[in-house]
């Protein structure tokens, strides 16, 4: 009698989850395309012909696929005066990003680390300010930026570009790599004293091996931020050193006439790939960076 | 013999606060040094001072005759044993046992030599390319002190290497570090709040509260002769009864009046001929307190007492009774005939008693 009254209840139980979970996955689906709709519009759009663009639907499929949208935004498209594509840009922006990167991911770690393992007096307003520079705005710096830019003789070049997206983003790097690192007990620098092993010594041989999925974190956020950078990179560059992200304003508000909306959707793409790719790459280590926490072990 | 460590006057602050108070300490080759006292009470500093990871604020230090006070820790030629352990966790075994030496630029062969020793030693050879991750906490505590022992210095530091085991495993690796102890020779200096390994281990026990030493002395000279009150109440398990009591001088003697929990008094005459004062607290061990006629050393009175509780503990049999406005416990033979709600004579040997100054605590004979 009882065991009828359980199971009853229990089979009621397991179908209003199964509902729940239908819902959810519904709800998660009606999502997934609202957020993939824009995406899906500028893919199908980048293949399409101007002529279909003109007489077709907009969320329509291509009727007839066509890459030549990709290879005039590539190599063919009009930035102002100039017909070359995007091409040039997005390699100055591979120029301007992968050392502003690299660069600013290693001096963080060295930053976080002093700050984190080997306080010194005044470690504290240290890295307040550092703090602090994450939330300047960019509208501020850029003067004093081309000034000093000026007075070091790397104004309108790449290494300035490097440059300035190193300083604006070591305050991001260290506070990453300082988070990181206060979870590491202090206890694994004070033996690696005692075995003998110096400030460098103990970064390389401890800190840099725990360090991956910080790295990681820490390398996707400023891969995306100087890649996407739109400000520094018109403010600061001349003809010949800009950004894609420049490029493509300029592809998209140079063209006179008709508005070839399948170049400018496929250039867009084209920005935008490179950063797709480092999430996709790396995304499974930002998540795990972004929750670990202290080091076990 | 000149001491290997020596302490002298040494202070330590944070800041205004001061943690550690006119220490000194002096340890001779060979001793196993042991830090006592309870949470907070400035041990790790102290361990740290000694290990120069934390500079100190006055005072001086040397090592085996050499001022070490502003000497960096790689240059101490000390070896410590951490708390967590502190193992290098993207290094296997063998290579936290090395790093020490590879970082001093020691040949590897000579290396090798002294990782497959210590390895044996500590029969931690089938665990070497482990991470730290994938062992146990007895494991691990393995490879810490490993790691210390491979560097053969003039002296181990070991802040409570044993408090993350389990109460088992505790026992066994206390039986362990003191053979260890023994075998090598070596000077230690061992931090622990556990009273029972601060006896167990030391050749000399330190005994520390508020950043200020109470005693320094022998396992037994701390255990029978207590500097104060907080000492002989901190060492020792169950501990020391303190008993308010009364003293009058009588003759030749004293007599030691207290007041029982039926509203009268008992009475022990202490023939040593001490001269106290009038309020004294008298500290009896449980195992100072008999049953008649068991305990055939020592000078003993007896007294009539209300047994409150019996507790059986195996071996022994805690009887607690009330003297004095306390709770008095006393170590009985296991097949005692105590009961609860009973009379019970006890007998008190008055010639391993202490007696404390009620104000300051200070030990009065
Ligand atoms: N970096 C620091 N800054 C300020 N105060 C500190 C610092 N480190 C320790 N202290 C203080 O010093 C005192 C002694 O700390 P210590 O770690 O030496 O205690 P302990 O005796 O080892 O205690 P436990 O048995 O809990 O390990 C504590 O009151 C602590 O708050
Ligand atoms: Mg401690």
């Amino acid at each position: 009698m009882t065991d009828a009254v359980y199971s009853n209840t229990g089979v009621r139980s397991q179908m209003t989850r199964i509902a729940l979970r239908w819902l959810l996955y519904i709800l998660l689906f009606a999502f997934a395309l609202f957020y993939l709709a824009p995406l899906f519009v500028m893919v199908t759009t980048s293949l399409k012909s101007l002529e279909e663009i003109r007489t077709g639907d907009l969320i329509a499929l291509p009727r007839d696929v066509t890459f030549d949208a990709w290879r005039t935004a590539w190599a063919s498209a009009c930035t102002g005066i100039q017909c070359e594509g995007v091409r040039p840009y997005f390699w100055n922006s591979v120029l301007i990003a992968v050392p502003a990167v690299m660069i600013s991911t290693l001096v963080g770690a060295i930053n976080g680390y002093v700050v984190a393992q080997w306080r010194f007096p005044g470690a504290n307003i240290f890295f307040a300010l550092m703090l602090f520079g994450c939330f300047i705005p960019f509208q501020v710096v850029l003067l004093p930026m081309a000034r000093m830019l000026g007075l070091m003789g790397i104004a309108g070049t790449i290494p300035g570009l490097i440059f300035v997206h190193v300083i604006y983003g070591l305050g991001f790097t260290t506070l990453f790599f300082r988070n990181y690192y206060v979870t590491i007990p202090a206890e694994l620098t004070k033996a690696a004293k005692v075995d003998g092993a110096g400030f460098f010594r103990i970064f390389w041989s401890i800190f840099l091996p725990l360090s991956l999925p910080i790295i990681v974190v820490t390398v996707i956020w400023q891969f995306t931020q100087i890649w996407n950078d739109f400000l520094f990179g018109v403010s600061f560059s001349q003809a010949g050193t800009q950004p894609i992200t420049v490029a493509l304003n300029n592809i998209v508000n140079s063209t006179t006439g008709v508005k070839e909306y399948n170049v400018d959707m496929a250039a867009a793409i084209i920005a935008g790939l490179p950063t797709l790719l480092v999430y996709v790459v790396a995304g499974k280590y930002f998540i795990r960076g972004l929750t670990a926490g202290s080091v076990k072990g | 013999m000149a001491p290997i460590l020596d302490i002298k006057g040494l202070y330590k602050s944070y800041g205004s606060t001061e943690i550690l108070k006119d220490i000194n300490v002096a340890i001779d080759p060979g001793d196993f040094l042991v830090l006592v006292g309870p949470s907070g009470c400035g041990k790790s500093t102290l361990l740290n001072c000694i290990a120069g990871l934390e500079p100190i604020s006055g005072g001086t230090l040397s090592i085996d005759g050499q001022d070490m006070t502003h000497v960096s820790p790689k240059d101490r030629d000390i070896a410590m044993v951490f708390q967590s352990y502190a193992l290098y966790p993207t290094m296997t075994v063998a290579k936290n046992i090395t790093f020490g030496m590879k970082v001093r630029g020691v040949d590897p062969k000579t290396q090798a030599a002294k990782l497959k020793k210590v390895a044996e030693q500590l029969q931690i050879e089938q665990l070497l390319n482990r991470r730290p991750g994938q062992l146990s906490g007895g494991q691990r505590q393995r490879v810490a002190m490993g790691r210390a022992l491979v560097r053969d210095p003039k002296l181990f530091l070991f802040d409570e290497p044993l408090s993350n085991l389990d109460a088992k495993l505790r026992v066994e690796m206390r039986t362990e570090i003191k053979a260890l102890h023994q075998n090598l020779g070596a000077t230690m200096v061992y931090v622990t709040h556990d009273q029972i390994e601060a006896m167990t281990l030391a050749t000399k026990i330190v005994v520390m509260k508020g950043g200020v030493i109470q005693q320094i002395g022998s396992p037994s000279e701390i255990y029978d002769r207590p500097a104060n009150m907080f000492v002989a109440d901190f060492m020792g398990s169950p501990a020391m009864n303190l008993i308010p009591a009364r003293a009058m001088k009588n003759g030749s003697g004293t007599h030691i009046e207290i007041a029982n929990s039926t509203g009268g008094s008992i009475v022990l005459k202490d023939t040593n001929g001490h001269d106290l004062p009038t309020d004294v607290i008298l500290g009896v061990r449980p195992e100072d307190i008999a049953e008649p006629g068991t305990r055939q050393d020592g000078v003993h009175q007896d007294a009539e007492c209300l047994v409150d509780i019996v507790e059986p503990a195996g071996a022994d049999t805690y009887v607690v009774t009330q003297l004095g406005g306390k709770q008095v416990t006393a170590r009985l033979h296991a097949k005692t005939n105590a009961q609860a709600g009973k009379s019970q004579t006890l007998s008190f040997d008055l010639s391993k008693v202490s007696y404390f100054e009620p104000g300051t605590g200070r030990r009065l004979n």
